[in-house]
């Protein structure tokens, strides 16, 4: 162990719930993207599950708004090292629209990608089984345009750059192909519990 | 160094006048293992700024405009990491610098200012991603607001450092002279815009569609590549305020301290 000198550190009420290498962003939520926030309208606003499914389907805010409600309530966790505790998104679970999609038996990899053109991709197995949302609340308001708003993708259990803000589609795939940050050396995964934050990790 | 325009995965977005610009190849400078780096020279650039050069005899080189992770480690096992800019040009000298501010009990930034040494060592991993990075090929306006000129300053070295002829200017929003970070070293390519106390014979203000009109309304050949570093709210501002002035949103890099 490489102790750093003079180094101890914050008071650390050992927190359940912190992954390795993260710490506790309290109140504040950091914005991380890479682009301009960009404008776009609520009536703007397309969700398509494309790719390797039986019926390629598209949204609207409105016909999504008719799929049954969901929340996720719980923690995130940023690559950059902050977590942060007890959010709530509201939306509707991505399985809603998976399953009126139908993904074929040789799907196992999606690339989740936004309205600005940037990506991420994810075993299919991590956006099933209710892991996954597209999230257009946030404690109850409309979640801001710098968040993602008007609807993003939430994937709680990875690192928050693979919940594409501003989320345009899915397009399943047999084969797993790189995103923005992925194509930028950060990992294909990105487990926080695992700290799989560049590639090789 | 290459481009690679439109992502295999951009693909299936829909058009929008919005768009995430394409990676800049860094040719494999990314990522890699946890190195130790020994804190060679401490510097004050400002009452709230120093910059700090460490020794780190395996580092892999650099492209300007990326960062690195640095971790501390208490005695019991404890870590703390977080991201910081390179400030120094690639050079080959197996020395890097970072520039930190003093964030009120900061608990990185703390340890740095208040008990690092020359001679202490500490943990850095990188350098990291290749998407606001400068590979010194094409025209760079910069925008950067406090300690975020720390990567813009990276780029200015590195266009002098080889004499590079492609055009770079920066403007750098500082509080007041004092707290412009690099101060002594900017010359003909930085414009000062000082927020809240300004030397006299100038005006005090934020960065607004004046500064950037007479580069944006007389671009260079190619245009430019635009590169934003600061606070969010900074990086809101002045990202807007160049869509305004005509600037194509797929050549605005945004690097977002938090
Ligand atoms: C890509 C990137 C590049 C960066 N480059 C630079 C750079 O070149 N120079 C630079 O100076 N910074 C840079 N930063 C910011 C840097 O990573 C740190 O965020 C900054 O130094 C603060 O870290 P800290 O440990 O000192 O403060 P923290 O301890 O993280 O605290 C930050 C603030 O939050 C409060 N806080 C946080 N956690 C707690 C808690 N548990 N309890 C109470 N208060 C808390 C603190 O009081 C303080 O006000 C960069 C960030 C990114 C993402």
């Amino acid at each position: 162990m490489n102790t750093t000198r003079g180094f101890t550190g914050r008071t650390r009420a050992a927190r359940p719930g912190l992954p390795p290498g993260q710490y506790d962003a309290g109140d504040d939520w950091p914005v991380l993207s890479a682009e301009v926030t960009p404008e776009v309208a609520a009536a703007d606003w397309t969700f398509r599950v494309g790719g390797l499914v039986a019926e390629p389907r598209t949204w609207d805010l409105a016909g999504a708004r008719t799929l049954p409600a969901s929340a996720y309530t719980g923690d995130i966790h940023c690559v950059t090292g902050w977590s942060k505790f007890g959010v709530r998104f509201g939306g509707v679970s991505l399985d809603a629209f998976l399953d009126a999609a139908r993904p074929l038996p040789s799907a196992t990899h999606a690339v989740a990608y936004s309205h600005t053109g940037y990506a991420a991709n994810l075993p299919l197995a991590d956006l099933t089984g209710g892991r996954a949302w597209i999230a257009w609340d946030y404690e109850g308001q409309p979640l801001s345009p710098e968040h993602g708003g008007p609807a993003r993708l939430v994937v709680p259990h990875l690192y928050f750059w693979k919940s594409v803000k501003w989320v345009a589609g899915l397009e399943l795939l047999d084969h797993d192909e790189p995103g923005f940050w992925e194509q930028n050396g950060y990992h294909a995964r990105g487990n926080p519990w695992e700290e799989q934050r560049y590639s090789g990790d | 160094m290459t481009e690679t325009a439109t992502h295999p995965t951009g693909a299936f977005a829909p058009p929008t006048r919005f768009a995430v610009p394409g990676r800049i190849e860094v040719d494999g400078l990314v990522a890699g293992t946890w190195q130790t780096a020994t804190l060679a020279e401490i510097r004050r650039e400002t009452p709230r700024a120093s910059t700090f050069r460490l020794a780190v005899p395996g580092w892999a080189g650099h492209v300007p405009g990326q960062h690195l992770m640095l971790r501390l480690t208490a005695p019991d096992g404890y870590t703390a990491q977080r991201h910081y800019s390179l400030a120094s040009a690639p050079d080959g000298s197996g020395h890097i610098e970072l520039t930190l501010d003093h964030v009120r009990d900061g608990e990185v930034s703390g340890w740095f200012h208040e008990v690092a040494r020359p001679g202490d060592r500490i943990e850095v991993r990188g350098p990291l991603s290749g998407f606001f990075a400068w590979p010194g090929d094409r025209p760079a306006l910069l925008l950067g607001a406090g300690s975020g000129v720390v990567p813009l300053m990276s780029m200015v070295r590195h266009h002098r450092a080889r004499g590079l002829t492609v055009p770079l200017r920066m403007l750098v929003s500082a509080r007041g002279p004092e707290e412009l970070i690099y101060a002594r070293e900017l010359g003909a390519e930085t414009t000062p815009v000082f927020t809240r106390r300004a030397p006299a014979g100038t005006r005090a203000g934020r960065l607004g569609a004046e500064h950037l009109r007479p580069f944006l309304a007389d671009p260079p050949a190619g245009g430019w590549e635009a590169y934003v570093c600061g606070s969010n709210s900074f990086a809101e501002h002045a990202s807007r305020l160049l869509v305004a002035a005509g600037q194509p949103v797929e050549r605005i890099r945004i690097e977002r301290f938090g």
